[in-house]
């Protein structure tokens, strides 16, 4: 517990401007712009946006200016900030079929209709630091473009394998589709897949990352292979109420992985592949992948049966570890809430332990412990 | 509609500054406001839609001095450019379909549009792989 302490307010606008000195750094180096961080540090404004729930390049590039880097304190900043706008509604899904694909590669298939496509990537690069970076004012050398490519969209490696059932049709759409929103209800236990995909999607990358790797170290029996990621851009279509039809309002980057399991059946279920799903704003491709793999491992008591007897095998099959535990802004205010005073729950703490040492001292322990007696193990 | 909200901020500029004889008289319905819209994905990519984030979105309506009313909804947070979108909507839909307006500045809107994409796609296709499986000799 925590008490509420009046003063310092000098001391704390000062240490504000102290903050924002610091964020300017050295006033003889260039300040940074927030062209510069949308166009240079993308991947930063990628991860702000999926984790802080807004697609806005443009705030998400301000709060990590403002956070100086710091990407859990912007995707705080733009957390806080959405709460100040309206919602105008819900865009219709995302048709990531018809997905602008900048890159599109499958771990499964070697050759696909559609090809695989590296686009943009650091994979098989040697990971040296480049020192030509260093210096500035070198253009990269262009990229040739390939002359006559339709942009005909790629087909969906699970779709090829849907097509004979081996691998499980993604649950149904329809308009009386289960929407309940985590920011506007609160989480409630167990949850849907549709509501597990919405907190994964806002979920800490590192956290969904190790929880993933988990799956795979045997936390977890799942053996996943990547069917496909994908990256693009789709349009965003929204139905506005006065007007009666879908309009385009723009379009959006994101990144979309499919991770396939083999998967054994039960009676109500032939034995086939069975799905995870990721989907983030941007590229982001290490948080989809880890968010495939923790959406399958979730699906563990859906995939066993529906046997509510049984108990997660491991920390990424337990929902309520998983989902309470995903939330950097959640995670970031209590851990950082023990800077507040607790000078009361301190005081109280010590006062006991003074007690039970005198009491100890009384029976005539020579170093003040009593034998046998043992700590309470909390202080209410 | 769609061509308007992603055409850029200063494509609108350059295409209002351009009407002749002067920008029209309008007023406002509904001020340009900023606010945000849902996005939702679907599990596996063609199933069941979840909530993904929100997009900051901008939307106005205008009406024209005939009377003519104007929409848009604009992903992102510039309220000129969406004032000039739902100006133009209601421009169109006075000169109707293959007018000088839709001939002139959203038929190049949507080329400039076009090539965007098609240049994004030639220089993807320029990292398309195939793989080769080795076979390991005896």
């Amino acid at each position: 517990m925590y008490v509420a302490v009046k003063g310092g307010e000098r001391a704390i606008g000062n240490a504000h401007r102290l903050y924002a000195e610091a964020r300017r750094g050295d006033p003889a180096v260039p300040e940074l712009t927030l062209e510069q961080i949308g166009q240079q540090l993308s991947h930063a404004v990628d991860r702000v946006m999926t984790e802080g729930g807004l697609y806005d390049p443009f705030l998400a590039a301000l709060a990590i200016k403002q956070a100086r880097g710091d990407l859990v304190e912007a995707i705080f900043l733009l957390r806080a900030y959405r709460t100040t706008l309206p919602r105008f509604g819900a865009a219709r899904p995302l048709e990531t079929d018809a997905m602008a694909v900048s890159r599109r590669i499958s771990a499964t298939f070697k050759d696909l209709p559609g090809g695989q496509m590296l686009g943009p990537t650091a994979d098989y690069s040697h990971r040296l630091l480049d020192f030509a970076l260093a210096e500035t004012g070198l253009p990269p050398e262009p990229v040739p473009p390939v002359a006559g490519v339709s942009e005909s969209s790629c087909p969906r490696v699970t779709g090829l394998l849907a097509a004979t059932g081996l691998v499980e049709a993604p649950p149904p759409d329809s308009d009386e589709a289960d929407t309940t929103d985590l920011t506007r209800t609160p989480l409630a236990l167990p949850a849907g897949r549709a509501l597990r995909l919405q907190a994964l999607a806002r979920g800490d990358e590192g956290f969904l990352l190790a929880l993933g790797y988990s799956t795979q170290r045997g936390f977890g029996t799942t053996h996943p292979f990547a069917a496909e990621i994908r990256m693009g851009s789709v349009e965003i279509e929204l139905e506005a109420e006065e007007l009666g039809f879908p309009v385009v309002i723009g379009e959006i980057a994101v990144t979309e992985c499919q991770m396939i399991n083999q998967f054994q059946g039960t009676a109500d279920q032939p034995p086939q592949f069975t799905s995870g799903y990721g989907l983030a704003f941007g590229e982001a491709e290490r948080k989809a992948m880890a968010m495939a793999l923790v959406d399958r491992a979730l699906r563990w008591r859906e995939l066993s049966g529906g046997d509510d007897a049984r108990t997660p095998a491991a920390p990424a099959e337990d929902e309520e570890f998983v989902l309470a535990h995903a939330d950097a802004v959640e995670a970031s205010g209590f851990v950082q809430h023990l800077k507040l005073p607790h000078y009361v729950d301190f005081q109280a703490e010590l006062e006991l332990l003074r007690r039970l040492r005198a009491d100890a001292g009384a029976v005539g322990c020579a170093d003040g412990r009593a034998a046998g007696a043992e700590a309470p193990e909390s202080v209410p | 509609m769609g061509v308007l909200a992603r055409a850029s901020a200063d494509e609108l500029e350059a295409a209002w500054a351009a009407l002749t004889p002067t920008p029209p008289v309008f007023r406002y319905l509904r001020r340009p406001e900023t606010g945000m819209v849902m996005v939702r994905g679907r599990i596996g990519g063609t199933g069941q839609r979840f909530n993904l984030g929100e997009i900051t979105v901008t939307r106005c309506t205008i009406a024209l001095a005939n009377g003519t009313v104007g929409t848009a909804y604009v992903a992102g947070g510039l309220p000129r450019a969406t004032a000039l979108a739902a100006v133009f909507d209601a421009l169109l839909q006075t000169e109707g379909p293959g007018g000088p307006l839709a001939t002139h500045i959203v038929a190049p809107m949507a080329q400039t549009q076009a090539d965007r994409r098609h240049a994004a796609a030639a220089k993807a296709a320029a990292t398309k792989v195939d793989f080769f499986t080795l076979v390991r000799g005896s």
